[in-house]
């Protein structure tokens, strides 16, 4: 899966979860500061994304995770690990 | 010398016969704790899903709202006080350990020498403990239980804590459960219970040296624990009953946050549950209230109409252990 990939999957779950328009969901974006998730929501966003990814996101690994472009190669790099 | 004992004699099933509860009388807003702290309406209602909570006078004892809504049960179920011969209270917010809640709310209620004891499962306790009443009726050691869930959260909250004070209340729920005199009249099915010990330190009163003594909470673990892990034994409290999803008609789980409650309804109607299933939304005027929160909340939904007598009701309590137990009940 390559990260184009990932990204718009991710965008998909985001959209679903927060209701941000899946097009806002972009590399640069900050989840707290520009798309306006809180710490539920990314919550729900990290169990919907394992479940679609077939990753591991642990809260504390979570925390760090505050660009979507953060989130793409976070669950890039443990997708190829496996 | 060898013996033959006897054992007591069995009954056929249990059911649910009274519904009481109660709450303090004063009402706490959001506003109103956004004078004491930094937080806002519009920030609690869209993190927690509450609009207002109660919240009892530092005076008034836990066991008195305890009371009270165990007589209102008791009159529900058309019995006088001296025909239960059983009290259970679930709580974890006594001020301190001894003695008990329960033989003190039996005295005040004008129970006989009942067997009275606390239970302490946290925001599973109602579920535990009506699972336990049951199986003593059904066993033959008690033949009509009061079963109530009573909380005094405010006793143990840092109000300078934002991520907790606006959460946690005050309430007492209570149920009389009573012998069923064939198994069709069956009214709570079997209980479905566990617990999560290695993640104990995620709901704890801070009580190391240096440390508040208030209760504290990691939010997203318990969230995302709550939100993946309820749904599968609510499933298994219906499997249990000899039910399927669809035949419920009123979703009450643990009023522990309505996004979390939300959640949860959301992944059972996924998984089969009807579309038109009730979800208890009683998180929004009455905060989270442990144990009481689930007969609080089938109580008031009885109240306004939304539930009725012969609906089949599926209960999921979770919290605190952590601990969890569900099971179904049809209403009284």
């Amino acid at each position: 899966m390559t990260e184009e990939e990932i990204l718009e999957s991710l965008a998909d779950i985001v959209e679903e979860i927060a209701g941000v328009d899946a097009n806002e969901v972009t590399s640069e974006k900050s989840f707290v500061d520009d798309l306006d998730i809180d710490s539920l929501s990314m919550v729900e966003i990290a169990v919907q994304a394992e479940d679609k990814f077939g990753v591991k996101i642990p809260d504390d690994q979570l925390a760090g995770l505050k660009t979507v472009g953060d989130a793409v190669g976070y669950i890039s790099s443990n997708i190829s690990d496996r | 010398m060898s013996v033959n004992l006897r054992s007591a004699p069995f009954t056929p099933g249990a059911r649910v016969i009274g519904l009481g509860s109660s709450q303090p009388q004063r009402v706490v807003t959001n506003d109103e704790l956004a004078e004491h702290i930094e937080t806002n309406d519009e920030w609690i209602r869209e993190r927690v899903g509450i609009i207002s909570r109660r919240i009892a006078d530092p005076d008034t004892p836990l066991v008195e709202f305890a009371a009270d809504a165990g007589s209102k049960a008791i009159a529900d179920a058309g019995l006088s006080p001296s025909d239960v011969d059983t009290i259970i209270v679930a709580t974890c917010t006594m001020p301190n350990p001894i003695p008990n809640a329960a033989a003190q709310v039996g005295h005040r209620i004008g129970l006989t020498a009942p067997g009275a004891f606390d239970m302490n499962a946290a925001c599973a306790g109602f579920c535990y403990a009506l699972g336990m009443a049951s199986d003593l009726v059904r066993a033959g050691s008690s033949e009509h239980v009061l079963v109530i869930g009573a909380e005094k959260l405010s006793h143990w909250v840092d109000w300078q804590d934002r991520s907790t004070c606006i959460i946690f209340a005050d309430g007492a729920g209570a149920m009389v459960v009573g012998p069923a005199t064939t198994a069709e009249e069956t009214g709570i099915g079997p209980l479905v219970w566990g617990s999560a010990g290695d993640l104990y330190p995620t709901i704890r009163i801070l009580d190391e040296p240096g440390e508040s003594g208030k209760i504290y909470q990691e939010g997203q673990t318990v969230f995302r624990w709550a939100t993946t892990q309820i749904d599968p034994i609510a499933l298994r409290a219906v499997e249990r009953a000899g039910l399927a999803l669809e035949d419920i008609d009123v979703f009450v789980p643990h009023q522990a946050n309505l996004r979390i409650v939300d959640a949860v309804a959301k992944r059972l109607h996924r998984e089969g549950a009807r579309e038109d299933m009730r979800v208890a939304r009683d998180i929004v005027h009455s905060g989270n209230t442990s144990s009481a929160s689930i007969p609080l909340a089938i109580d008031h939904m009885r109240a306004a109409g939304q539930i009725s007598r012969g609906d089949v009701m599926l209960l999921v309590g979770f919290g605190a252990g952590l601990s969890y137990a569900g099971q179904v009940v049809i209403c009284p």
